[in-house]
């Protein structure tokens, strides 16, 4: 069977054209006919990522992407919705491609697909089947660690926009087989020139047991760019995800809730995320781990700061259905300026008698004691605001190789640059 | 005079609390700032380091014969001024590592130069320590010697330090004693000495070991009493501030 009928015969594009208008149950709901369809692969692909422009280049290193590949163990660009570059060459452990082609390579592939998001989560989803439906599953990226191997070096992913008014959908599907360890690092940029536009990307993961993940993402986009991703993380016997979430820089409004499902025993999930809110961004993360089997550990922290106008919406959602399963949240935020506004929701949930959750949630201004003991230091009391913000988001981010934690550290310390 | 205070009236939240404070400190001296509980010692304290909560309402401080009354807390501090404090806050982010560089005027990126290392091996901290968040779950001695090393680092002109000795073990206070010495000039003769500095002390368990040249009593936002060390500490000891709460009246 081909893979639409497959699809089909699992009721996806039934459910999508059911979810077309149906609101996201959090977040400002955009208007998606404000945008346009760009034609798949309407770009050429390019041999090298050097040969991009300039500036295109300082736009990708700005989230991570870096495009003399140094340190990398492949890389995937998808510029509006064309993929106009992918290297598989770098390491013998991962395979990256585009999904259209994973899928015409691999059969057993199409399980994956809307299997941990679904497509009638709301109309973005929605629209995404949709625009599938119509076009093929051709945008996003497939990535893959095989069995038993351990690639310390990071793949690079890449969504950019570069053309006014666009509406990006990707479809992004990551696999860690049994006992392999895989890191990305995922950047999300529009070009300078553009003032609106739309990203929706869906991702879909799977982790094997005994497998790791570490997702890494730093989103730069453009003030009137309206953000939806929307992920799904399953979570197999005795493994791990780690989630590191950046964005400092302003946005229209984003909107995401990615959900980690610990369906295996000792499972683990860590979500981890930085937030810097600038001028009038609305700004609504979540992370949400549902503990699902004996032994599964979730972990969620962020660190949020409103300047401006800014509103931040920080989330946090832990559910352990089952006994001996363990969770913490934790949630600070700094309100920097009378105009802006934190509202930190972090819940718990609890259906088992046997388990151990906690959350710790605390908002409010920068301490008075902390600037005066800075300045007795010599420092200006500018310097000591600034110093204070950027220690105050600069959090430990656990979990990674040494190499990818010391160019995950500049990534953050580029990213704070401008606080 | 390297330190001159003239009049010093202060309100904190429109409640005065120095009254009519006349303090003066030339180079090379050591002074030491007595009194009671809520007499005002952090306040004056604090003053003399232009913290925003503390409004001067009458009388000016005078620092190396310049009028800083109106000076930040940063500018005075770039002139010369020090303090460690009591109960310094923690602060997320910022480590040990990275003042001690802003302190000793070193970029940020170079590596934390020798003789601060030197010196933080001295105070019986690790490398490793130094990338701690400053005061973060540091022990009340950890606290005392982490402000001794920024000092050091600083090694200001004049410093002011606030109960240097409360909450150190005795074997800990020497090494700190001996490192309060350092910033005072005490390995030099009295001609010699530049630096000064002023000691907040509640019991004077540190004057065993850091000599002072002059003790002042501060007694509800007034000092009532200055005179040699010594002989003031005798008389708490023996009379209790209460003492000199009468002395005071009697000037």
């Amino acid at each position: 069977m081909v893979l639409m009928d497959v699809l089909s015969v699992r009721n996806v594009y039934e459910d999508a054209e059911r979810a077309k208008d149906k609101k996201a149950p959090i977040g400002a709901d955009v208007t998606i006919e404000n945008f346009t369809d760009e034609t798949v692969n309407a770009l050429d692909m390019i041999d090298d990522l050097g040969d991009l422009s300039k500036q295109t280049k300082e736009d990708l290193l700005k989230v991570g992407v870096d495009t003399e590949e140094k340190n990398r163990s492949g890389s995937f660009l998808q510029v509006d919705q064309s993929n106009i570059f992918t290297n598989n060459s770098m390491s013998d452990s991962i395979e990256v491609m585009n999904i259209g082609i994973a899928l015409e390579k691999y059969n057993w592939l199409e399980d994956y697909i809307w299997n941990v998001v679904k497509p009638d989560a709301d109309k973005y989803t929605a629209k995404t089947a949709l625009r599938e439906k119509e076009d093929g599953i051709k945008s996003g990226y497939f990535v893959r660690s095989l069995p038993g191997t351990c690639e310390v070096m990071p793949v690079q992913a890449c969504m950019f926009i570069s053309d006014e008014d666009i509406m990006q959908t990707a479809h992004n599907v990551i696999i860690a087989e049994e006992n392999s360890e895989l890191h990305l690092i995922t950047g999300c940029a529009t070009g300078d020139d553009i003032s609106s536009a739309m990203h929706v990307g869906v991702s879909e993961m799977y982790l094997k047991p005994g497998s790791k993940i570490t997702f890494t993402m730093v989103h730069n986009w453009a003030e009137q760019v309206e953000v939806r991703p929307r992920t799904g993380v399953k979570v197999g016997d005795n493994a791990t995800y780690i989630n590191n979430y950046i964005l400092t820089s302003p946005v229209s409004t984003l909107q995401s809730y990615p959900t980690a499902y610990c369906d295996g025993k000792n499972s683990r999930a860590i979500f981890q995320s930085i937030q810097g809110g600038k001028k009038d961004s609305i700004i609504d993360v979540g992370s949400r781990v549902l503990l699902n089997a004996e032994g599964a550990r979730g972990e969620v922290i962020s660190r949020a700061v409103s300047q401006d106008e800014s509103k931040i919406y920080a989330r946090g959602h832990l559910a352990g259905t089952v006994p001996n399963v363990k969770g913490h949240l934790e949630c600070h935020g700094l309100v920097l300026d009378d105009n802006s506004f934190i509202y930190a929701v972090p819940e718990l949930e609890a259906s088992s008698a046997n388990l151990e959750m906690s959350h710790e949630a605390a908002v409010g201004k920068i301490s008075e004691d902390e600037i005066n003991y800075l300045t007795s230091r010599g420092i200006t009391e500018e310097d000591a605001e600034s110093m204070i913000v950027r220690g105050f988001l600069n959090m430990d981010i656990k979990g990674l190789p040494d190499e990818l934690a010391a160019q995950t550290q500049q990534m953050i310390d580029m990213s704070l640059d401008g606080m | 005079m390297l330190l001159e205070i003239e009049n010093l009236a202060v309100e904190v939240a429109g409640k005065r609390v120095l009254k009519d404070i006349n303090l003066s400190i030339d180079e090379g001296e050591t002074h030491v700032l007595l009194g009671p509980n809520g007499a005002g010692k952090s306040t004056l304290f604090l003053t003399i380091l232009g913290f925003p909560q503390y409004d001067v309402v009458q009388g000016s401080i005078k620092f190396k014969g310049q009028d800083i009354t109106n000076l930040t807390t940063a500018e005075r501090v770039k002139l010369g001024i020090g303090v460690s404090f009591q109960s310094p806050p923690s602060i997320r982010g910022v480590s040990v590592r990275d003042l001690l560089k802003i302190e000793s005027n070193q970029d940020i990126k170079e590596e934390l130069n020798p003789r601060m290392k030197e010196l933080a091996k001295q105070l019986k901290f690790s490398d490793e320590f130094l990338d701690r968040d400053v005061n973060y779950g540091f022990s009340g001695g950890e606290v005392k010697r982490s402000e001794i090393l920024q000092l050091l680092a600083q090694m200001p002109d004049f410093t002011m330090f606030d109960e240097p000795d409360s909450g150190v073990d005795i074997e800990n206070v020497e090494l700190l004693a001996s490192e309060i010495g350092t910033l005072l000039d005490k390995d030099k003769t009295q001609r010699n000495r530049k630096r000064s500095g002023l000691l907040i002390t509640h019991l004077g368990y540190i004057l065993n070991f850091v000599s002072a040249d002059k003790a002042h009593v501060l007694m509800n936002g007034v000092i009532s009493c200055s005179g040699n060390p010594n002989d003031i500490l005798e008389d708490i000891r023996k009379n209790g501030f209460n003492g000199c709460v009468e002395c005071a009246q009697c000037l």
